[in-house]
C-alpha cells in the first residue's frame, strides 16, 4: 500500500471497521469486520423469522407464494423467499411510501391518460396490495376453485402471467399496475440493503456480485478485467 | 396580519447552487445577504456520513434529497390543447430541495458550451441560411458570448476543484483534451479521474473511428485540492454513489463541499430554512421589487423586505415564481407575445449498449458520477448538418456511474427476457459484469408550442397553482439522435464486442415522464436582447423589474448537448460582477432597453 493512501484508509477504517480493498492483486488483508447487528438465528436457506405487521394471515400467504415465482430460488442465487423479501415487503408498508405520503396524491385523477404521463391513480401502495390480493384470490377462486397460494405452482405462475399481461380484470386496482408493484418492490427488497429486511445474507447482492456498502475503490479503478475479489458488506457492518 | 422581518439589502430564494455563488459574491461586496430556503439544512457530515450515505433504497429509489412532490409537483402535457396531469412520482427529473438543492446530488458532469451555441440564431443563420431554422423553432442568441464568459467558467471550475484536461489552451491545441472546446485561460484545477476499464475501451474505440476523445471534465476532484475560497476538497474514491446521493469523501462539489464552510460564517449572511417563497412583492407600479413573501415552519406567512431580490430556486421554480408574482407578460404560445414561460426546453437522451464478450470483468460497481470519457464531435455545429437537415448535437461519454443493483442491474440488451424469473436473474447476472453503455446528451431547441405556464387544476400544499409543462419530442430532435445514434454504432462496434445494441427513441414518440432521463430542464425565463425577446439580460436581470435577478437554466434559451450547470454558475459570477461593479454604484437596468 502506497505511503499518500493511507491516511485515506486510515479514515475509512475510523468511520467503519470495513474491509480495506487491498491495493495489490489478490492481497487480501484480513481486517476484523464489526459484527452484524441484526442476530441471525435463521437456518441456512431460509429467511429469519418475522411476523408481518400490515398483511395479515392471507395476503402473507399471498406475498410469500407470489415472490417465490418473482425471484425463484435457482442454480443463479438466492431466490427471494430466503433473502426474506415479504419481510421488506410487509416493513415497506408501515413507512411513508407505503401509506402513498411520498406522491402527489391530489385529485382530480386522470387514470386513462397515456402511461408515458406517470402513475394516475387515486391507490397508494397499502391499498394497491391489500385489494389487489383479495381481488386476485377471488378470481382464483373463482376460476380455478382455491385462493393464489393453494393453487399448484404452474397454475400461480399462469395467473401471475395473466396478471402482468393485463388479461386479467379487477374492479377495484388494474391487475397489471397491482403485479407491477409487487415486482417492483419484490426487486428492491432483493437488492436493497439488508436493514430494510429482504437481501438476508446479502443473497441478492451476492448473485449479481456487488460488493453493497464497501464504496471505496480507488485502489481497484486501474485494475483492468480482473475479478474484484471481496465480498459484500452492509451497512449495518454485517459480512457476506 | 403577516409578520413582517427587517429588511434586508438582498433576499435569495433557494440555497443551491446559484443561491450559495450569489451569496458569496455579494457578501463579498459587503451586503447583507438573507437567504430563504423551503427544505432542511443538510451537510455531509450530518446527512451523509459513510455508511449511511451509500443507501441505494433510501436515496435512489425512494428519493431521501429529492423535492417532496406530495407538497409541490408539476404538471404535464404534451400539447397546448392538452389537459396536463400531474407529475406525481419522480421520474424523468428529479427537483432538489434543502440546502445544497440539486447541487447536493447531482453528477458533477460540468462542462462549458461550445462558442457557437451561445450564438444559436446568428450562427446557424450566417452558415446555413435564414431558411434553414424552421419557422416554429423559436431559438435565440443569449446575448453574451463565450468570450465573455471565459474567466466566469473559469472560475466556476477553480471554485469546484474540476478534474480534467485542457485541449485549447489560449488559443493552442494541446494534447489529451479536447480540441474542439473553446479557448480555456486555464488548465483544469485538478487532473482527470482514472479511466475504468470499460472508459479505456471506449476511449481506444473512439480514437480507432476517428474521433476525439477526451476526459470527461468531472466536478469530482480527482487529487486533494483547496480551492480559491480555501476550501479543502478530497480525491474521489469511485464508490459509485455520486449521482442522488451527498458525497460522504468530500470529493463531488456541492455547495456544502465548496461554498457554505466560508459562506456560512460570515456575519452578513443568514440562512433561513422551511422557508418556502410564495410570490416576489412589487411596489405599486410593478416596477420595483419590495422584497418577498413566504411561509415559515410554522405555517406562517412572513414579509420579507429587501432592496434586491435574487431567484435562484432552480429553473422551474423561478419560472413560477415570475408568474406567481405577474412580473413580466406570460408567454401565449397562440400568439407567440409575452415572454415569462417561453422557449420551454429539455434534453433528448439516447445510448449505445455494447456487450463484450463472456468473461469480461468490468466490475461495475467501481464508478463516479461524472468521470470517464466524453468526445465532441458530434455536438453543436462541429460537424455539417447542411445535408442533415437538423440543428443541434450532442455531448456523448461513457461515463460509469456505479453498479447498484436495485437501478442499474439490467437484463442483457438486445434480448427479450421475460421481467422476473429464473430467466431474468440469469440475464441480470450474465449482463452485470461485461456490459456498458456510451451515452447520448442530446440538444433540444425550443419551439413555438413548448412553453410553461400556471396549471388552471392543481394546487401545492400551500394552495397555490402547480407550474404545467407543455412539451414533447419534436421531429428535429428524433432525426439528430437517429444520426448520432448510427455514427456511435460503429463505435461501438470497433470495440470488437459480442454485440451492439442502440438504445434511440423512435422519431414521433412521447416524452415518458416516468424514466429518468436528467434534470436539465431549460428556459421559461430566458435571457436575450431586448425585452421583446427575453425575461431578463445578459447579466440576468429582470426587464420589467430591474431589482430583480433570475438565476439558474430557466436562462438558456434553448438546450444544448451538455450538462447545464458549467452554464448556470458562469452565468451567475457574470452577473454578480455586473452587479458589484455596476448595479450597486447605479441601481437601474444594466442594459437600455
Ligand atoms: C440527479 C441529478 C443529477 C444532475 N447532474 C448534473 C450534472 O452532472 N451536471 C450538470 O451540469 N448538472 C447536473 N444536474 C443539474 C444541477 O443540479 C443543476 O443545474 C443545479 O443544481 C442548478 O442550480 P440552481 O441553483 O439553479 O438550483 P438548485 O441547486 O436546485 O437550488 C435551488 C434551491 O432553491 C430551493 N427552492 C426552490 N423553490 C423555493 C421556494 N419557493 N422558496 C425557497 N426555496 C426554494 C430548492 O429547495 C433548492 O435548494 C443534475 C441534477 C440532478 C437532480
Ligand atoms: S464517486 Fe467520488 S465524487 Fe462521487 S460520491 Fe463517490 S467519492 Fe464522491
Amino acid at each position: 500500500m502506497s505511503q499518500d493512501k493511507e491516511p485515506r484508509r486510515r479514515f475509512l477504517r475510523q468511520v467503519l471497521a470495513i474491509v480495506p480493498a487491498a491495493s495489490t492483486l489478490g492481497g487480501a488483508t484480513a481486517v476484523a469486520v464489526s459484527q452484524p447487528a441484526i442476530a441471525d438465528s435463521s437456518e441456512p436457506g431460509k429467511p429469519r423469522a418475522y411476523t408481518p405487521t400490515y398483511f395479515n394471515a392471507a395476503e402473507w400467504a399471498f406475498i410469500n407464494a407470489a415472490v417465490d415465482h418473482l425471484i425463484p430460488s435457482d442454480q443463479y442465487g438466492a431466490g427471494a423467499l430466503e433473502t426474506g423479501v415479504p419481510e421488506f415487503i410487509d416493513r415497506q408498508m408501515e413507512t411513508p411510501y407505503g401509506a402513498g405520503k411520498l406522491w402527489y396524491m391530489q385529485g382530480p385523477f386522470h387514470p386513462d391518460s397515456v402511461p408515458e404521463l406517470g402513475y394516475q391513480l387515486s391507490l397508494v401502495p397499502r391499498d394497491i396490495y391489500r385489494q389487489g390480493i383479495a381481488a386476485c384470490n377471488d378470481w382464483c377462486v373463482k376460476n380455478l376453485g382455491k385462493v393464489f397460494a393453494e393453487l399448484d405452482r404452474a397454475k400461480q405462475l399462469d395467473v401471475l402471467k395473466q396478471m402482468e399481461g393485463g388479461k386479467i380484470h379487477f374492479e377495484t386496482v388494474p391487475a397489471k399496475t397491482f403485479f407491477n408493484f409487487m415486482l417492483g418492490n419484490t426487486k428492491e427488497g432483493y437488492f436493497a440493503d439488508p436493514m430494510y429486511g429482504g437481501n438476508q445474507k446479502m443473497g441478492g447482492w451476492k448473485m449479481v456480485g456487488f460488493p453493497g456498502a464497501r464504496a471505496d475503490y480507488l485502489d481497484w479503478v486501474d485494475q483492468y478485467n480482473v475479478k474484484y475479489p471481496y465480498g459484500p458488506v452492509s451497512i449495518l457492518g454485517e459480512k457476506g | 396580519m403577516a409578520i413582517k422581518k427587517d429588511k434586508v439589502d438582498v433576499v435569495m430564494v433557494g440555497l443551491g447552487w446559484t443561491g450559495a455563488i450569489m451569496g458569496m459574491e455579494l457578501t463579498e461586496a459587503g451586503l447583507n445577504v438573507l437567504a430563504l430556503e423551503r427544505g432542511d439544512m443538510r451537510d455531509t457530515n450530518t446527512d451523509t456520513p459513510y455508511p449511511k450515505a451509500v443507501d441505494e433504497l433510501k436515496y435512489s429509489v425512494r428519493g431521501a434529497l429529492f423535492q417532496d412532490l406530495s407538497r409541490e409537483t408539476v404538471t404535464i402535457r404534451y400539447g397546448v390543447a392538452d389537459v396536463a396531469v400531474p407529475y406525481r412520482q419522480h421520474g424523468s427529473f428529479l427537483l432538489g430541495d434543502g440546502v445544497g438543492g440539486a447541487g447536493f446530488h447531482w453528477n458533477g458532469m460540468m462542462y462549458r458550451n461550445l462558442p457557437e451555441e451561445l450564438e444559436m440564431r446568428s450562427h446557424h443563420e450566417q452558415k446555413y441560411g435564414k431558411k434553414f431554422i424552421p419557422e416554429d423553432m423559436t431559438i435565440q442568441d443569449h446575448g453574451v458570448t463565450y468570450k465573455e464568459l471565459e474567466p466566469f467558467y473559469d472560475f466556476s471550475e477553480k471554485v469546484m476543484a474540476v478534474s480534467g484536461k485542457a485541449g485549447n489552451l489560449n488559443g493552442k491545441i494541446v494534447a489529451g483534451g479536447n480540441p474542439l472546446e473553446g479557448a480555456r485561460s486555464d488548465e483544469f484545477p485538478t487532473k482527470p479521474l482514472t479511466y475504468q476499464y470499460s472508459a479505456s475501451l471506449v476511449e481506444k474505440a473512439m480514437r480507432d473511428v476517428g474521433y476525439h476523445p477526451y476526459p470527461a471534465p468531472a466536478a469530482n476532484a480527482s487529487e486533494p485540492y483547496t480551492n480559491p475560497y480555501g476550501v479543502r476538497i478530497g480525491p474521489c474514491n469511485y464508490c459509485g454513489f455520486c449521482e442522488n446521493y451527498g458525497c460522504y469523501m468530500y470529493s463531488k462539489a456541492s455547495p456544502q463541499t465548496t461554498i457554505l464552510p466560508v459562506l456560512l460564517k460570515r456575519k452578513n449572511f443568514e440562512v433561513r430554512t422551511k422557508a418556502q417563497v410564495i410570490k416576489v412583492n412589487l411596489d405599486a407600479s410593478g416596477k420595483r421589487a419590495t422584497g418577498v413573501t413566504y411561509i415559515d415552519a410554522q405555517g406562517r406567512e412572513v414579509e420579507q423586505p429587501a432592496d434586491l431580490v435574487l431567484l435562484t430556486a432552480f429553473q422551474t421554480h423561478n419560472v413560477r415564481l415570475l408568474l406567481l408574482s405577474g412580473i413580466g407578460k406570460p408567454y401565449d404560445p397562440v400568439t407567440g407575445e409575452g415572454v415569462v414561460g417561453k422557449n420551454f426546453a429539455y434534453q433528448y437522451n439516447g445510448g449505445i449498449n455494447v456487450v463484450m464478450p463472456k468473461g469480461t470483468q468490468f466490475n461495475p460497481f467501481i464508478g463516479t458520477g461524472a468521470g470517464g470519457v466524453g468526445m465532441d464531435d458530434l455536438n453543436a455545429d462541429q460537424f455539417d448538418h447542411g445535408p442533415l437537415g437538423f440543428i443541434g448535437g450532442a455531448s456523448i461519454r461513457h461515463v460509469r456511474y456505479g453498479g447498484r443493483p436495485i437501478k442499474q442491474a439490467g437484463t442483457m440488451p438486445g434480448e427479450k427476457v421475460p421481467n422476473w424469473g429464473s430467466e431474468w436473474k440469469g440475464s441480470v447476472q450474465d449482463a452485470y459484469q461485461r456490459t456498458l453503455t456510451i451515452g447520448i446528451s442530446g440538444s433540444v431547441m425550443a419551439y413555438r408550442d413548448c412553453y410553461l405556464s400556471l396549471d388552471p387544476t392543481y394546487k401545492d400544499a400551500n394552495g397555490q397553482p402547480l407550474l404545467r409543462m407543455t412539451l414533447n419530442w419534436k421531429e428535429n430532435e428524433g432525426k439528430m439522435l437517429t444520426h448520432i445514434g448510427n455514427e456511435m454504432e460503429k463505435v461501438g462496434q470497433a470495440m470488437n464486442p459480442e454485440k451492439v445494441v442502440k438504445a434511440i427513441r423512435k422519431t414521433g414518440s412521447s416524452w415518458d415522464t416516468r424514466v429518468y432521463q436528467s434534470t436539465h430542464l431549460t428556459g421559461g425565463a430566458i435571457m436575450g436582447t431586448t425585452p421583446k425577446n427575453s425575461v431578463v439580460n445578459k447579466y440576468l436581470q429582470s426587464w420589467d423589474v430591474p431589482n430583480v435577478f433570475v438565476y439558474g437554466a430557466s436562462a438558456f434559451p434553448q438546450n444544448m448537448g451538455y450538462n447545464p450547470t458549467g452554464l448556470v454558475t458562469a452565468l451567475a459570477y457574470h452577473s454578480a460582477k455586473a452587479i458589484r461593479e455596476q448595479y450597486l454604484k447605479n441601481p437601474g437596468p444594466l442594459v437600455q432597453a
